[in-house]
């Protein structure tokens, strides 16, 4: 238990810094862009008068020196305060809060299918190498792989929802009407589908891949000739000795892929009207509203982050020869 | 070199993505000869469906011509991606290099700073960096080359920390080679296959993001590209589906023969690999 | 059953073995028994076939690789080639145990080694969980490894390559099989290890009356396990017969070939008196810090390289002699301690300084593969010593070529990519790099270790030759004392970072003082074996044919 204290303080420490570069990063792009600071955190929608702008500059400090203006702005976002949305009324951090669990939902759906058909089908092809069901799971997963994750959306909503009508195009729920529970929760589930799909297919032919090299590749290995020597029917050989140490790597992968997802979510959720934080960052983009564009940035390093502390500690429980560091 | 050709002229799905994507290049080239006028012209009736008169793939919302659009499309795009991949190779190579060959506290640096880019997620950062910069052809390729480096590094970090110690490299040293010398005559030409096989990959996620940010209404606005198309489409998604179905499909085969090409350059490059990747 | 106890197990009729694709011809017309109740070595060199005959009487070809396209293997009345998967997973682990060359990647590296031993019981008997534990038990007392309850638990990581050799021989002796096939199990072992290892294997063959075929191309091993013996070359069987016979009177001309390469026990040479010194070593002293674990490599280590002397530096695994080759020749700065060549000191000069002293120490390294750049032509290898200290191109390379010429590759070879060479006539090249720079001291660091017996003999013997031609000093590093007995005046034993003894060959061999020698000298397999005094058999130097 020590070690995994020690670890986890370790990591917390370097996540910190991380975060500390990218609030650091936000502070000074801002300022480096062509154009008044003080306009492009009032968000340049052209509604907002002159009186408004000189507000914020000085409740930002805007004609501060600079350190002075670093300070202000790192003592706010350790306390979570990201700025105001001048066009939405409403602090960003509540925004953001507000938004979040849709995209939660949306990923972690996708992350679920994508992992789950990826290792499968990575397997099936594994197993039937060069024969032509492996051929046409590595056909389907190079077309997944090619195939930009916007378009698929939009050609999915028009095969289903504007052709065959079978699911909804757009949004959370059904709007106006109000269901309870079980049928709520279906109602949800109805509309999730096309979302989670289209976020999950790039990333379940990226785990299929990897998948089926890392079998392909554990195969080859002294310890799968032990294994057989011993007389186990190929059958434990693959699930047992195999399955288990090809894995691995896919662990691993899958970690790393969070950025990813949480990017891809911006493109789904701006397609399928998903009330998430990417498309709070898509509005706010076209609306200007900077200040809640970055805050959506910085809160999407901060999962990212967590998401590696915890794909790190699955990883050592795993494989046990990794020690925690 | 003999060796190589064969064996990357084996593979078929090589040989198919090298025929598509010089029909693309040749499309981009000859755009200008093919399709006079230009994207932005109103040539028709909008909505028109593709295969109506003077309309091959059909019109958009005022009246342009699709078929235009993604001929035109193809140079922007392309080239938008070949000129990010080069930086970032160039600035992957450079930075990988120092970090894997002079180790120690150099090399800790890059990787902290490598490790920085790889937790913010890459899309987002690119996102935020045209939006806030403005949106014209300098910036997407400074974003696209931004986030596209570190893997790169990586890979060339890894391949020089390995290359460093293998034996030829240190009878290099006893033969008092300098060091400049020996990462540029002994360890870099051996460390190139990764790299070869990375840049046709590196060129099709350039594609992919490009044309999201296009999607997105980040693209140079001057610029018809074939994400634009698309993000124009939403809209109308119901009444004129040929304003996405076909810009998507283009999108897919230029991506689909970049990573087609990418598999079997890795295949003739690593023979061995690809004997345990499958037999066929 | 008839009271003969040398019944014959195994009979395999005119095996022949083909690569896909219609590849080359791996194994031709093989054929030989294995009785019960004896060791059958399998004797031969690198792509002899043996290790792929072991593995198809196994059934364990890789079948996109490797078929066997005509033939017989006959086990109980019974035909293995051919037979059906489900056949198979009943004998394997039954009948037929296998013990495979390297043991650190023998075993799943994420599952406990207890386990690993218990599933071959699982699959075969019908014994209960507790009843298999106690069986797991015993066979890990057998195999003798150290505290075997705590041992069940333990991940292959934690086990040294010895233990997990153990390990795997419990796993194929745990159902008792009638046959045990051992491809080159001791190869990857330290010599005390494998001293142990085979002691092991003959002890439990004896006990059990098992038929096992021992793949190896030591014949030291031969001489010392062997009933019967079979030599292999380029997929064929060249002569079989009994032990002794074959060691003693061997007929075919490729085993007496084998045989007189084979590197035994040194001769006694004349006591030169002795030379001055080239490059003395005075307490030298460097620790590695690797990830929080310290190790040791070199304590205070003290001996002189005379000049015109082949000093040989003995030691095993972690013994530290690689370290201390590649600190004289300045790829590692010691941590404490002096190092003189003639007069100046070495250690702790700045780079530029050093530079000229640079040229007088070189290398030859072990690995023929690693050595050469290759994207090189192997001239321009040779040459790019002399051109980094200034030669113009044009005599380098011309010099190149003589050097070249002088070890064997004349002609056109220089222009040659390296991988159009054989392993041994890369080391040639490497010899040729090393001399380049008309060193006075070469430090060859396992330089034959990777070739096979035969080759090896040859690039000894150009060693030799060459360090007389040259006046070169050469210190000679090496985990097998027989190789070193073969070129060295002097031998210098390292262990665990400290010379334990530096003494003549002959004394090392034959009086050795220290404990450890001591123990080194036996375990030195073969040494019951005096090898045959063959007069007509050729002589390596006389062929024309380098290998």
């Amino acid at each position: 238990m020590k070690a995994v204290s020690k670890f986890l303080a370790n990591r917390v420490v370097k996540s910190a810094l991380v975060l500390l570069m990218i609030a650091l990063f936000n502070f000074f792009l801002v300022r480096a862009a062509p154009g008044d600071p003080a306009e492009i955190l009032a968000g340049q929608s052209g509604a907002v008068d002159a009186e408004f702008i000189e507000k914020l500059r000085q409740e930002f400090g805007l004609d501060k020196p600079i350190p002075v203006q670093l300070g202000h702005y790192l003592k706010n976002v350790a306390t979570f305060d990201l700025g105001y949305s001048y066009r939405q009324q409403a602090s960003v951090s509540s925004l953001i809060l507000q938004h979040l669990p849709a995209t939660l939902l949306l990923t972690l759906s996708a992350f679920a299918f994508a992992l789950l058909a990826g290792i499968s089908l990575g397997t099936q092809a594994a197993l039937r190498v060069g024969k032509w069901g492996d051929t046409v799971i590595t056909t389907l997963s190079m077309l997944a792989y090619a195939t930009p994750l916007f378009w698929v959306g939009l050609m999915l909503v028009l095969l289903f929802s504007v052709n065959l009508e079978w699911l909804p195009a757009f949004g959370y729920e059904s709007v106006g009407a109000d269901l309870t529970g079980m049928a709520r929760m279906a109602d949800v589930a109805k509309h999730l589908l096309l979302p989670a799909l289209t976020l999950g297919m790039f990333y379940m032919a990226v785990y299929a891949r990897l998948t089926r090299a890392s079998i392909l590749e554990i195969s080859q290995l002294d310890f799968v000739k032990t294994a057989r020597a011993k007389g186990l029917s190929e059958r434990t050989v693959i699930v047992r000795h195999v399955l288990r140490n090809a894995l691995l790597p896919v662990i691993t992968y899958a970690g790393i892929q969070a950025g990813g997802l949480i990017g891809g979510s911006l493109l789904v959720e701006t397609v399928f009207a998903w009330p998430g934080i990417g498309r709070l960052a898509f509005d706010a983009l076209v609306q200007r509203d900077y200040s809640v564009l970055l805050g959506v940035f910085f809160v999407a390093s901060l999962i990212v982050v967590v998401v590696n502390i915890v794909t790190d500690i699955l990883y050592t429980v795993a494989d046990p020869r990794i020690e925690l560091k | 070199m003999n060796a190589f050709i064969q064996s990357f002229c084996r593979n078929k799905g090589g040989i198919i993505g090298l025929i598509v994507l010089g029909l693309v290049t040749l499309m981009a080239i000859t755009a200008g000869w093919i399709f006079p006028d230009s994207p932005w012209d109103i040539v028709n009736g909008p909505f028109m469906p593709p295969l109506s008169d003077g309309a091959l793939l059909g019109t958009d919302t005022l009246g342009r011509d699709i078929a235009t659009g993604i001929a035109y499309g193809s140079r922007v795009t392309l080239l938008l991606a070949a000129v990010s991949t080069v930086v970032s190779i160039l600035v992957g190579i450079t930075v990988g290099a120092l970090a894997g060959f002079y180790g120690g506290r150099v090399d800790q640096a890059i990787v902290g700073f490598i490790e920085l880019f790889q937790t913010i997620p890459s899309f987002f950062l690119a996102v935020v960096l045209v939006a806030i910069l403005t949106p014209n052809m300098a910036t997407v390729i400074f974003a696209i080359a931004v986030v596209s480096w570190p893997p790169l590094a990586r890979l060339v970090r890894a391949e020089f920390m390995s290359l460093k110690n293998r034996e030829f490299v240190q009878a290099a040293m006893l033969a008092g080679q300098s060091n400049i010398r020996i990462i540029l005559t002994q360890i870099l030409p051996n460390s190139l296959s990764p790299v070869i096989v990375s840049g046709s990959l590196m060129i099709a996620s350039a594609i992919l993001l490009e044309s999201a940010l296009s999607f997105l209404g980040l693209g140079d606005p001057n610029a018809i590209t074939w994400g634009y198309i698309i993000g124009m489409s939403r809209s109308v998604l119901r009444d004129a589906w040929w304003m996405s179905v076909f810009p998507g499909v283009a999108i897919l085969v230029t991506v689909l023969s970049l990573n087609l090409i990418g598999e079997a350059l890795n295949d003739a490059l690593n023979p061995k690999l690809a004997r345990r990747r499958a037999t066929q | 059953m008839s009271a003969d106890q040398n019944s014959v197990l195994l009979d395999i009729r005119d095996l022949s073995v083909t690569a896909a694709h219609g590849g080359p011809t791996v194994v031709q017309g093989v054929s030989y028994t294995v009785n019960r109740n004896e060791i059958m070595c399998v004797v031969g060199e690198s792509g002899s076939g043996k290790s792929v005959t072991a593995h198809a009487i196994m059934g364990l070809l890789p079948d996109d690789q490797l078929s066997i396209t005509q033939g017989k293997i006959l086990y109980g009345g019974r035909d293995l080639v051919g037979l059906s998967a489900t056949d198979w997973y009943g004998l394997r682990g039954k009948s037929f145990g296998m013990v495979f060359q390297e043991p650190m990647t023998a075993l799943n590296p994420i599952m406990r080694v207890g386990r690993q031993v218990d599933e071959v019981l699982e699959r075969h008997t019908t014994l209960s969980a507790s009843a298999r534990k106690q069986r797991v038990l015993e066979l890990f007392e057998q195999v003798l490894l150290p505290d075997p309850a705590a041992m069940i638990d333990a991940f292959p990581f934690q086990l040294s390559g010895g233990q997990r050799q153990r390990v795997v021989i419990a796993m194929a002796l745990a159902l008792e099989p009638d046959v045990l096939i051992a491809d080159e199990p001791t190869t990857a072992l330290d010599v005390t290890t494998q001293a142990q290892i085979l002691g092991l294997i003959k002890d439990i063959q004896r006990r059990m009356g098992i038929g096992v075929i021992f793949i190896t191309h030591d014949f030291g091993v031969v001489a010392d396990i062997a009933d019967r013996i079979v030599v292999m070359r380029k997929g064929a069987v060249v002569e079989a017969g009994a032990a002794q016979d074959i060691l003693n009177r061997p007929q075919h001309p490729y085993t007496r070939q084998l045989i007189a390469a084979v590197p035994h026990k040194p001769e006694g040479k004349e006591e030169a008196g002795a030379a001055p010194a080239l490059m003395v070593v005075d307490k030298l002293c460097k620790t590695f810090a690797t990830g929080g674990r310290r190790v040791d490599a070199l304590r205070d280590i003290s001996l002189e390289i005379r000049q015109g002397e082949t000093l040989g530096l003995v030691g095993e695994s972690g013994s530290g002699k690689s370290t201390l080759g590649r600190t004289l020749i300045g790829l590692i700065s010691p941590d404490s301690g002096s190092v003189r060549m003639e007069g100046q000191e070495l250690v702790g000069m700045k780079p530029r300084d050093f530079r000229p002293y640079r040229r007088q120490i070189q290398m030859v390294f072990q690995d023929p593969y690693a050595s050469l750049n290759p994207r090189h032509r192997v001239i321009e290898a040779v040459a790019q010593g002399p051109i980094a200290f200034g030669i113009s191109r044009k005599t380098a390379l011309r010099d190149a070529r003589e050097l070249l010429e002088l070890v064997g590759l004349g002609g056109d070879a220089g222009d040659r990519y390296p991988h159009q060479f054989s392993g041994g006539q890369r080391q040639r090249v490497g010899i040729a790099r090393a001399l380049a720079l008309k060193p006075r001291l070469l430090v060859a660091d396992e330089a034959v270790s990777a070739l096979d017996v035969s080759i090896q003999a040859q690039v000894l013997d150009l060693l030799k030759t060459v360090s007389g031609q040259f006046d070169l000093s050469v210190l000679f590093i090496t985990h097998d004392l027989r190789v070193a007995a073969q070129i060295c005046d002097r031998i210098a034993v390292m262990r665990q970072g400290q010379l334990v003894e530096l003494e003549r060959a002959a004394t090392i061999f034959y009086h050795p003082q220290h404990e450890y020698t001591r123990r080194l000298i036996e375990s030195v397999p073969g040494k019951a074996w005096n090898k045959p005094d063959l007069e007509a058999l050729s002589d390596p130097s006389r062929s024309k044919q380098y290998a």
